[in-house]
């Protein structure tokens, strides 16, 4: 827990860091200000994929479909009744005639979500290791096709497009402060801290009375209420939402970015989801042909996606458990240095 | 519901398990030894067609020579991503060799798209192959005759390879217990190379049997079949190479025969079935089919 003067600290920080976004918010232009949204949904994303994957260790590559199943549940609930009439004229009609706000849709999806990750992870939870990561990856797959497939609802591979791009920088930020609140209570929780305890070995945590169902299925299903949150934040700030959106790719583009932060961590999540979001906007540079010295160099498509992949291979082989494995953010190094031992807390 | 209709389709799924059998038993062979998920495994199916393809158009060579060439060209690579990508990580935990191979796949992927271009080429079998058999109302094209022999073939000359060489001994050791087989002298960088040329090789006949079928490649071709061989893997028992070969094929014929006995309206639930299928096998039967589970010491 907090004591009063982090408390301090962290409200203050708070404030300067808000300040800040309301200032960028009226001075950068509208595609940098797209990448800081990208950044806090990725964020969210990452910090509740990394209560699942990091801090429980039960490793799911299902993140992506929690995100479809939020993304279109809020994008169908929160698009208004007559371009509903028009986009989606073949839904039932309880759905087709209703429309609610934007909070109301983002929660209303996350709650889908989790209920999806109930509902698959009450038998896939019983598996381990690689068979878990394959079965959810199954279930990502599974997700996909009923998108496409269900097309009186979703509109199928065509996807729904023309969502009133609600999200701004407020939703998304507010929305970072809760997901990472919320998973820094759970950690420091006696939940948080079963977790853990399955995460180091299970067998000994069953021993000591702790039920792996429930706080797997608990870990499982927080994280895909914040991943279908951050989904219907994603779809309302893209304004379309379509199966392809939602495929391995970007599954594995989370685990990369917490795997590259730190599995374990709250702040490993919010380094990686940052650092591998803005690096390959950089690199997408390098994909348009240049001209030097007489000489034309054709566009690498597919460059960035190459140099992110090598700099994952490296970050493996030095740094195994990510850029800060289990360290956690916290205000001791205002402090004098002979307390920082006694207050270090290292998970 | 006739009978050559059933028939028909059980031809089309024992060809597509063919394929799936032999993308499979590469995954099961370096699962089995380093409790490696290998995510460029299909990849490398897409290096074996590409470089099929490139004997057959470049080289001017006939399909057999191709067939070679794009064994032994995958061999080699497959041999220098276990070098470079895989050794520094022997012995680490079951997440970090998974995403490494993630790794893998993404960058021999995105290389392929950079080398190769996106756009996926035209892939012509020659012209013996695409003939048409018709037997009481069955078709069976050459080439479907070609894919199962061609698998079967395969899986004796490696079930000969595992049981009577020095080498397959050496491999099933490894199997068995790495660290036993390597107190017993058994060289562990060169059965797991091995491993790893075999099942690459078998990986680059599966990639140009199936881009002989759909007639184009592309470079993310690998992806796909890939993953639904990891999973016939997985059915099958991960790690048993008899078990990849059944998971293949139990994989192959119920994905077509599914599509083939539910109504037209089910098939585009195709790839969902599949992910059932495996769920469901996991659940009964956590360690496949033909799998043993390993006990625990505590």
């Amino acid at each position: 827990m907090l004591s009063r003067r982090d408390k301090l600290y962290t409200g203050i920080a708070l404030i300067i860091f808000l300040g800040l976004l309301g200032i960028l918010n009226n001075t950068l232009s509208g595609y940098h200000m797209r990448l800081i949204n990208l950044i806090g949904i990725n964020i969210i994303l990452v910090v509740s994929l990394n209560l699942t994957n990091g801090f429980c260790g039960v490793f799911s590559l299902g993140h992506a479909g929690f995100m479809a199943v939020g993304a279109y549940v809020s994008a169908i609930l929160a698009l208004p009744l007559t371009k509903k009439a028009l986009v989606l004229p073949e839904l039932p009609t309880w759905l087709g005639s209703i429309e609610v706000n934007f909070l109301l849709s983002l929660i209303i999806g996350g709650l889908v979500a989790a209920f999806f990750a109930l509902l698959i992870g009450y038998p896939v939870l019983r598996l381990s290791g690689h068979y878990l990561a394959v079965a959810t990856l199954g279930f990502l797959i599974i997700i996909q096709v009923l998108i496409t497939q269900l097309s009186h609802i979703t509109r199928g591979a065509r996807g729904i497009n023309g969502l009133i791009s609600y999200t701004n920088v407020w939703w998304v930020w507010g929305t970072v402060i809760v997901t990472i609140y919320a998973v820094w209570r759970i950690v420091n929780s006696s939940y948080g801290r079963g977790m853990l305890a399955i995460r180091e070995d299970d067998l000994a945590a069953e021993s000591l009375g702790i039920n792996l169902t429930s706080h797997k299925l608990l870990a499982f299903c927080v994280g895909a209420f914040f991943a279908g949150v951050g989904g219907a934040l994603w779809g309302h700030l893209i304004t379309v939402v379509n199966p392809l959106s939602f495929d391995s790719n970007r599954t594995f583009n989370l685990v990369v970015m917490s795997v590259v932060g730190g599995m374990g961590s709250i702040t490993g999540g919010v380094i990686g989801a940052t650092l591998m979001t803005i690096v390959p906007e950089l690199l997408r540079n390098l994909e348009v042909g240049i001209t030097i010295f007489g000489m034309s160099i054709p566009p690498l498509y597919g460059l960035s996606q190459i140099i992110l992949a090598g700099a994952l291979i490296l970050v493996i082989f030095f740094r195994p458990h990510g850029l800060v494995g289990n360290w956690e953010f916290n205000w001791n190094f205002l402090k004098k240095s002979k307390n920082i031992s006694k207050t270090t807390q290292n998970l | 519901m006739s009978g050559t209709y059933l028939l028909q389709n059980l031809i089309d799924g024992i060809s597509l398990g063919s394929i799936y059998a032999l993308v499979a038993i590469g995954f099961s062979m370096t699962y089995s030894i380093l409790r490696l998920i290998n995510f460029a495994h299909g990849d490398i199916l897409m290096i074996g067609a590409y470089s099929g393809l490139f004997i057959m158009v470049a080289w001017q060579l006939p399909l057999w020579a191709s067939l070679l060439g794009a064994m032994i060209f995958a061999a080699f690579v497959g041999m220098l991503v276990e070098r470079i990508a895989y050794r520094p990580l022997r012995g680490s935990n079951e997440e970090a060799t998974l995403i490494t191979s993630l790794a893998v796949s993404i960058f021999i992927e995105n290389l392929g798209i950079m080398v190769l271009s996106p756009q996926p080429r035209g892939f012509a079998i020659p012209k013996f192959l695409t003939k048409l058999h018709t037997i009481n109302e069955i078709t069976i094209s050459n080439m479907t005759i070609l894919i199962i022999s061609l698998a079967i073939i395969l899986m004796l000359v490696l079930t000969y390879f595992v049981i009577c060489t020095r080498m397959g001994v050496a491999m099933r050791a490894c199997s068995e217990n790495i660290n036993a087989a390597r107190l017993m002298g058994v060289n562990i960088n060169k059965v797991v190379a091995c491993a790893f040329a075999v099942g690459s090789g078998m990986a680059a006949v599966a990639g140009i049997m199936l881009a002989g079928q759909y007639g184009r490649i592309e470079p993310l071709m690998g992806f796909v079949p890939g993953l639904k061989a990891f999973i016939a893997a997985v059915i099958g028992g991960i790690g048993s190479i008899p078990g990849a070969a059944l998971g293949g094929y139990v994989l192959g014929l119920s994905e077509i025969l599914l599509v083939a006995l539910l109504p037209a309206a089910y098939s585009g639930y195709r790839d969902a079935f599949v992910f059932i299928i495996l769920i469901l096998v996991l659940l009964f039967k956590p360690a496949g089919l033909l799998g043993t589970l390993e006990g625990r010491k505590v």
